[in-house]
């Protein structure tokens, strides 16, 4: 298998020689001797991105110190801007933003070709799904050790473009890509291409069932959402594909359909239903600019480092000044001029970190069964989770649920004592109408991430949810809708934690927290004491 | 390369159908594509270009004025004479930085020269043409802020570096981009006029049919364009026809009422939802060579013109383009 992977990544990287409209391969690999061994192949002309490079190193831009030195206008050009591969390092922290520009490099025209290099360490962390789309290939090397490599000499190529395919070929692998749930229609354009590239570099004039079977192999396995059920099989077994390449006869495409699929399944992961959930929980959470961490306020201002002047930038002047100081002399003997000398290289840039203020949203149920239990207790949590809060600087939201709806008692602020006012003067009794409470709390986050603030949802709440979302006393309703808005919020990612003020832990409370995805901290007859330590350490201080 | 043709593109009607009702009128305001990976948003807003009808202006002129009093005089244009071009499509690329769009000092002119000159940006030059942003959800806020006030006013206001400079910048605005990479801010999403979601194609019919012209275009380039710049150039005289016909249609009281009910019954924030709805009705009539609007044409735009202007509900499973079409049925039976 480990042998398997590193013959599929060298095939991959000669494929994408023949043909560069095949976008690029994401290998996933930590660096390492079997990733440095397979660079090796890679041109040598090959440039390098990092995720964090800078539009004027994609795109170009104006050379400011060489326009002044000359009185010339000069343009700098971007690394996009001559065509050839492209390395991504570290393709795993590469931005929505950085994959977008390469994704639309990418898809313009044919003469880019990109190797991601994919350290990720976690099934989380991977490239960019925009990008991922992009690239034809993707090959998991994490499992290859230098003994299983094997040197693969690379066959003559022939012309791609005479390369000719049988129509109900095309048929054949869109309907494997259904079976195996791909809906995106670049999947099958990727297996026709690497199929024909594939039969090129073998020298041969038409696809061949061989071609196919790699070609599918290689481009579908690591797209599949759904593992396709083993038919039971009708037809005859195809003969062995090796016999069949050579006969160039019209009969060599009978290959059903069930031994393309065998084919795919061999190389699918054995993880792939996990990692689906994993994708689908968190469907919908994008770190686009609209949700942008911006909310700078307390950014800590880190080292100036050298940089150019661009766009945003900001000049640290004594940073600057401080570089510059140790050459004046030199400057000064060598140009034969008075006066401070600065050059482009002493430039230093401001930094500074970006942390977004925390918003904590209390969530608090004052229904007639939380009444009568803890409501004291927990008003007496939330304060001290206030004065937490407060040391941190964090915002706090109070939303508070009884009777048949959910009522924002404080918008997002800082006032501690207005917070602490409102919290006393709460009221108890009436239904529990939890799923208003979870939506009025999932508006606020919502409202807040768009302004750059890191909401967490605290729910206090004994958890029997008695009314629907339309005020009905109905609680098998309640308990529905409380589950489709605890996936809404956990699609949206937001962070929450749940906490079960009843006498004794309620299950159907703790499988809401599943749902959630949040932590969840049973409190019978706990302190408030103990309570806000437990909140403060899933708050993850 | 050229780009894939539009009307070789497999399905994807209301898509296709949104792009040709802002081409007949430029005031419905622009188009929307929002949809998965793969599935043709891409190809289809580069495609427009070849739709176009051409328009007139003065040769050189950067904001692509249709008379020669128009020309701005920073342009120093010489020309007096408006000649037929194109209609502009403009790539803004997410990368672009502000100077790159509204326009800045010319930076070859004040280093060689010492003159202050004004460099026109984007927005200059998609003045009465189109402004295209691929993955419009991924656009740095700054650059969004900046052309949600030009959209409004039409007029790009330049007063940097001891430059002061306005200039019409009138444009339609074509976005694409995929909701879960990152949502849109309420504020640009009312600036398009009309929004479709695209979905891949499910039959394996038309899916093979989609491969076989992607293969086609790209191994078979020279016939392939042959074939369907044919068809472009057809759609482009229907649309000029349609423009025409626009001008004589009758819109009767009784479809208006239905127009804000409609609205009504969906909530939608102001009356941008009436206006657009109206006119992407009437564009589609005079699309369908029908003299009178009638309630038919009104249910056939109501999805794309409003889906966007619902507020979000986040319970709501099946999508806004769902309630409009439960509320359409509802409303105008």
């Amino acid at each position: 298998m480990a042998n398997q992977c590193w013959t599929h990544a060298t095939l991959a990287l000669q494929l994408l020689r023949i043909d560069p409209g095949l976008g690029g391969v994401c290998i996933r690999a930590r660096s390492g001797p079997v990733r440095d061994r397979l660079m090796t192949m890679v041109d040598a002309t090959a440039r390098r991105l990092h995720p964090a490079i800078s539009d004027e190193a994609l795109f170009g831009g104006l050379d400011l110190s060489a326009t002044l030195a000359t009185g010339q206008l000069v343009q700098e050009k971007g690394l996009l801007a001559v065509p050839g591969p492209l390395v991504l390092a570290m393709a795993e922290r590469a931005t929505t933003g950085l994959a977008a520009r390469l994704a639309v490099a990418l898809d313009k025209n044919n003469d880019h070709t990109l190797i991601a290099l994919d350290e990720g360490a976690e099934p989380d962390e991977c490239l960019n799904p925009k990008l991922a789309e992009r690239l034809a290939f993707h090959v998991d090397l994490s499992d290859c050790r230098l003994a299983d490599l094997a040197d693969k000499a690379g066959g003559k190529a022939s012309v791609l473009q005479s390369v000719t395919i049988p129509h109900d070929v095309t048929t054949q692998i869109i309907r494997i890509a259904n079976d195996l749930g791909i809906d995106s229609m670049r999947a099958p354009l990727f297996a026709i291409r690497a199929a024909r590239a594939h039969a090129a570099l073998h020298g041969r004039g038409q696809v061949t069932s061989e071609d196919l079977e790699i070609a599918c192999a290689l481009t579908l396995a690591h797209r599949a959402t759904r593992i396709p059920e083993p038919e039971t099989q009708e037809e005859p077994p195809a003969p062995p594909p090796d016999q069949e390449s050579q006969n160039n006869t019209e009969d060599n495409f009978d290959l059903p359909d069930e031994l393309l699929l065998d084919a795919v399944r061999a190389l699918l992961p054995d993880n792939l239903l996990d990692k689906l959930t994993a994708q689908k929980a968190r469907a919908g959470r994008g770190n686009g600019t609209g949700a942008a961490r911006k909310g700078n306020r307390r950014g800590r201002p880190l080292p100036s480092r050298a940089g150019r002047i661009s766009d945003g930038a900001r000049i640290d002047i004594i940073g600057t000044l401080r570089a510059a100081a140790p050459w004046q002399t030199i400057r000064r003997n060598a140009s034969g001029r008075d006066g401070l000398q600065i050059r482009p290289a002493d430039i230093r840039i401001k930094r500074f970190e970006e942390k977004s203020d925390r918003l904590l949203i209390f969530t608090v149920d004052a229904s007639g069964s939380s009444a009568l239990t803890r409501l004291a207790e927990a008003k007496g949590a939330v304060e001290l989770l206030l004065a937490q809060a407060y040391a941190r600087r964090d915002h706090v939201a109070l939303v508070a649920f009884r009777g048949t709806e959910a009522e924002l008692l404080l918008p997002p602020t800082r006032s501690l004592v207005q917070t602490k006012r409102r919290l006393a003067e709460l009221p108890g009794g009436g239904g529990t109408p939890l799923a208003a409470g979870m939506m009025e709390a999932f508006a606020q986050a919502t409202q807040a991430t768009r302004r750059g603030l890191t909401p967490t949802i605290a729910i206090l709440t004994d958890g029997r949810a008695n009314i629907a979302l339309d005020g009905r006393a109905d609680r098998k309703q309640a308990a529905t809708d409380a589950q489709q808005i605890a996936r809404v919020l956990r699609a949206h990612g937001t962070d929450t934690i749940v906490i079960d003020t009843g006498n004794r832990p309620e299950p159907a409370l703790r499988h809401l927290a599943q749902t959630l995805d949040a932590a969840y901290l049973p409190l019978p007859r706990a302190d408030a004491e103990r309570l806000s330590k437990s909140v403060a350490t899933a708050l993850g201080d | 390369m050229q780009p894939f043709p539009f009307s070789a593109i497999v399905g994807q009607d209301e898509m296709k159908q949104a792009m040709i009702l802002t081409a007949i009128d430029a005031s419905i305001g622009g188009v929307l594509v929002f949809g998965d990976r793969g599935t043709g948003k891409s190809t289809a807003v580069r495609a427009l270009a070849a739709l176009l009808p051409p328009i007139k202006a003065v040769k050189g002129c950067p904001i692509n004025s249709a008379k020669a009093k128009n020309v701005p005089d920073w342009a120093q244009v010489s020309a007096k004479r408006a000649q037929d071009m194109p209609t502009p499509v403009v790539d803004l690329p997410l990368g672009a930085t502000e100077d790159r769009v509204t326009g800045a000092l010319d930076i070859e002119k004040a280093l060689t020269k010492g003159e202050k000159a004004f460099q026109p940006g984007l927005l200059a030059r998609a003045n009465r043409g189109y402004l295209y942003i691929d993955e419009v959800n991924l656009l740095e806020d700054h650059i969004v802020d900046l052309l949600l006030d030009v959209a409004q006013s039409g007029e790009n206001v330049v007063e940097r570096e001891g430059l002061s400079i306005r200039h019409p910048a009138r444009f339609v605005l074509v976005g694409s981009g995929n909701p879960e990479e990152g949502e849109l801010r309420p504020q640009l999403l009312d600036r398009f006029g009309l929004s479709v979601e695209v979905a891949s194609p499910k039959e394996v019919e038309t899916r093979v049919e989609v491969i076989k012209r992607r293969d086609a275009f790209e191994n078979d380039n020279a016939a392939f364009m042959l074939r369907w710049q044919a068809e472009d150039a057809a759609i482009r005289d229907r649309i000029l026809k349609a423009r025409k016909a626009l001008t004589k249609l009758k819109t009767s009281e009784k479809t208006l009422i239905d127009v804000a009910e409609l609205c009504l019954a969906l909530g939608s924030d102001g009356l941008r939802g009436e206006l657009t709805l109206l006119k992407a009705a009437r564009a589609y009539a005079a699309w369908r060579d029908d003299t009178a609007l009638t309630r038919a044409h009104v249910r056939e735009v109501a999805p794309m013109a409003l889906r966007h202007r619902l507020r979000r509900d986040p319970l709501d499973e099946a999508g806004s383009g769902t309630r409009v079409a439960r509320t359409v049925e509802e409303v105008l039976g």
